[in-house]
C-alpha cells in the first residue's frame, strides 16, 4: 500500500536530481537564518556552489548546541507571522530547543505519518488510539494530524490513565494503538490484571525509545499486535522521519525529504552503506525551520539490500547514542540538563549522579545530589523542602518525575576525567 | 528572669539512611570521650537527622565536621516529667494551652525520673510558661 507511490519509488537518478533541487533550495531558505548564513558565508559557499549531492560534504555540521543560541526564535527562517505551531524539544542545558512551522510544514508532515501508516496498511476503517503526550512533545500532534489525515478515526488518549486506556480500546474497538515500547509493556500487564484480552487490536506502533527484537516478540504476543518501530526527531519535524515496511527489516527514511550521510562520530568522515555511524540529516521539505547536516546523535547504518516493497534505502533500527543523551520514559534528557538545574540551587552541591530503573516496565530516575553544609539548619522540615524544591525544579526543567535523594556531602564521586554521572540500570528493552 | 541557662543545644547531624552510618557516628563521639545523655533519629524520605544531647557539644561538632559530616546546633528545652501516667499530658498541655508549637520531642528516662525534651518554636515563651507553671526545667548545667 502507498499513500504517494509515485514519490515513494522513484529511480534512483530521479530521485537524486529531486534531491539535489530540493537541497539547493534548502540552501537558500537557510541563508535566511543569521547563523547559517554566517556558517555558510565562513565557509565559502553560496546556493551555487552546490552542483552534485556530494558538494553538500563542503557543508559544517549543525549540532544541537549550535541551536541553543538562537533560543528562542533565532533559527527561524520565515516571519513569526508565518509561523501556526511550535513544539519544543530538551535542550543541552537550560532551555529546550524550539522548533517551528508553518502551515505547509504542518502539511508536508501530516503527509509523511499518511506515508508511513499507510505503508503499514493501516486505513480508513482503522481506530486509532494514539496514547503519548499531547503537549509539547512532537509526538502527540504529529500523529493525530497524519492518521487524520488517512481518514482513521482518531482517538486522542494522550497519556496517564491506564485503565481508562484500556476500557477505551475496548468499547471503542480499537485497531491500532501508537506508544512508547515501555508504556506498551506496562499497558499489556494492566490489561492482564484487568482480564481484559484486547481481541481488537491488530497493529502497534512504537516509537521515541529504542527497543529490541525480544521486546517487540514480547508486544505482540502479549498485545495480538503487529509492532512496528517508528522514527524522528523533533528537530526534523518530528516522528515520521522513518518507519518500518510490512517486511519490517529496517526502517525506511524518506529520501526525498531528508537527505541521509552516516558519519564517524569522531572525524566526520562518511562510512560506506553497511557500516554503523551516526545518522546526519539535511532536511529538504522544511520551511519555518531549515537545518544542514544535522547531527542526530543516533547510531544507525545504511543497509545495502533493497526491499520487497520496493521503496528506497532503509536505515538499520537505532542501536544507541553516541553522545550522553538518555531516553527516559520516551524523553530526551541530557546529564548537562541536571548540572544546569543543580547549579541555580544553592542549597544543594553541583555534583550529582543518576540511576536509571525500570519498574514496572517504566522508567524511573533517581538523582543524587549533597546537600549544601551551609543550608543545613539541623531541621529535618527543611531538609525536606529542599529536597522537594530540587524535585520541582527537575521537573519543571526535564518534563519528569524524579526521585531526589540528598546525600551527605563530600559523598559522591569526583571525577577527574570523563564524569561518569549515569548510572543506567535497565535492562534491554 | 533568666531564660538562658534552660536552653540547651542539642547537636542535629545529617545522616543518609544507609547501614552503618550511625555507627559511624556513634564511634567517634566514644574515641573522643563524649558520652550522649539523650538521642533520637527522624527519618523522612531516604535520609534523617540523628538528635543528640551530649555532655561536650562543642567537641562533638568539631570531631563530626572534621569527618565530613553536616552538624548543626539546635536549640532545646529539657522537661522534667512525672514517672507516672498523665505525666506527658501536664507538660503537653502546659504549652498547647498557651498556643506553643512542638515541632518535635523525645524522651529518657533518667537517674532521677523521666525526661522530655523538646523543640518548640519560641522558645522564651515555653520557658516562661512553663516555669510559672510550677513545672521543672532542667538548666543546661545538668547537660554540659
Amino acid at each position: 500500500m502507498f499513500w504517494d507511490k509515485k514519490i515513494e519509488t522513484l529511480k534512483t537518478d530521479d530521485l537524486q536530481a529531486l534531491q539535489l533541487k530540493r537541497l539547493k533550495k534548502t540552501i537558500a531558505q537557510a541563508q535566511k537564518v543569521g547563523f547559517f548564513k554566517k556558517r555558510l558565508s565562513d565557509a565559502g559557499i553560496t546556493a551555487s556552489s552546490i552542483k552534485t549531492l556530494d558538494d553538500i560534504r563542503k557543508i559544517p555540521f549543525t549540532k544541537k548546541q549550535d541551536l541553543r543560541e538562537g533560543y528562542p526564535f533565532g533559527f527561524f527562517a520565515v516571519p513569526l507571522k508565518e509561523i501556526v505551531r511550535i513544539h519544543t524539544t530538551s535542550g543541552t542545558t537550560g532551555k529546550p530547543t524550539v522548533v517551528g512551522y508553518t502551515k505547509k510544514d504542518l502539511d508536508v508532515w501530516a503527509d509523511l505519518i499518511a506515508r508511513n501508516m499507510t505503508m503499514i496498511g493501516v486505513g480508513k476503517e482503522d481506530i486509532f488510539q494514539n496514547m503519548v503526550n499531547y503537549g509539547m512533545f512532537t509526538g502527540g500532534l504529529g500523529f493525530h494530524y497524519g492518521a487524520e489525515k488517512i481518514g482513521m478515526t482518531v482517538i486522542p488518549g494522550s497519556t496517564g490513565n491506564t485503565k481508562r486506556q484500556i476500557e477505551m480500546i475496548r468499547d471503542f474497538g480499537v485497531t491500532t494503538i501508537h506508544c512508547t515500547p515501555s508504556y506498551a509493556m506496562h499497558l499489556s500487564e494492566v490489561a492482564e490484571e484487568m482480564g481484559e484480552s484486547l481481541d481488537s487490536l491488530k497493529t502497534g506502533i512504537f516509537g521515541a525509545e529504542p527497543w529490541s527484537e525480544s521486546v517487540r516478540h514480547t508486544l505482540e504476543k502479549r498485545l495480538g499486535v503487529t509492532a512496528y518501530d517508528s522514527y524522528g526527531l523533533s528537530e526534523l519535524f518530528g516522528p515520521g522521519v522513518a518507519f518500518e515496511c510490512r517486511e519490517r527489516e529496517g526502517l525506511h527514511i524518506w529520501h526525498d525529504s531528508y537527505l541521509v550521510e552516516i558519519i564517524d562520530p569522531n572525524t566526520g568522515e562518511r562510512v560506506s552503506d553497511g557500516e554503523r555511524g551516526e545518522l546526519v540529516v539535511t532536511p529538504l521539505v522544511k520551511e519555518a525551520m531549515p537545518l544542514l547536516r544535522y547531527r542526530t546523535g543516533d547510531v544507525t547504518m545504511l543497509m545495502e539490500d533493497g526491499c520487497l516493497c520496493k521503496r528506497a534505502k532503509k536505515i538499520t533500527r537505532i542501536t544507541g547514542r553516541c553522545d550522553d543523551m538518555l531516553v527516559i520514559r520516551g524523553i530526551n534528557v541530557f546529564p548537562s540538563q541536571i548540572e544546569h538545574v543543580l547549579l541555580k540551587i544553592p542549597e544543594v552541591g553541583n555534583q550529582f549522579m543518576v540511576y536509571i530503573d525500570r519498574i514496572n516496565h517504566l522508567d524511573e530516575m533517581t538523582v543524587e545530589v549533597e546537600i549544601n553544609r551551609a543550608f543545613f539548619s539541623g531541621e529535618l522540615t527543611d531538609l525536606a523542602r529542599i529536597q522537594k524544591k530540587v524535585g520541582k525544579e527537575l521537573r519543571d526543567a526535564l518534563e519528569l518525575r524524579t526521585t531526589v535523594r540528598l546525600v551527605e556531602p563530600g559523598s559522591l564521586p569526583r571525577f577527574e576525567g570523563k564524569a561518569k554521572r549515569v548510572i543506567d540500570r535497565r535492562e534491554e528493552i | 528572669m533568666d531564660t538562658k541557662k534552660y536552653v540547651i543545644r542539642q547537636i542535629s547531624i545529617f545522616s543518609e539512611n544507609r547501614p552503618g552510618r550511625l555507627a559511624a557516628i556513634a564511634h567517634a563521639l566514644g574515641e573522643e570521650k563524649i558520652n550522649i545523655l539523650a538521642f533520637s533519629i527522624a527519618e523522612a524520605n531516604g535520609f534523617g537527622v540523628v538528635r543528640a544531647l551530649v555532655d561536650h557539644p562543642e567537641k562533638a561538632h568539631d570531631k563530626l565536621l572534621s569527618m565530613g559530616f553536616n552538624i548543626a546546633f539546635t536549640d532545646v528545652i529539657a522537661v522534667r516529667m512525672k514517672d507516672q501516667p498523665g505525666g506527658l499530658y501536664e507538660v503537653a498541655k502546659i504549652l498547647g494551652d498557651s498556643g506553643i508549637n512542638i515541632e518535635y520531642s523525645y524522651a529518657y528516662s533518667g537517674k532521677e525520673g523521666a525526661v522530655l525534651i523538646l523543640r518548640v518554636d519560641l522558645v522564651e515563651d515555653a520557658i516562661k510558661k512553663i516555669q510559672n507553671s510550677g513545672a521543672t526545667l532542667l538548666e543546661r548545667s545538668v547537660f554540659h
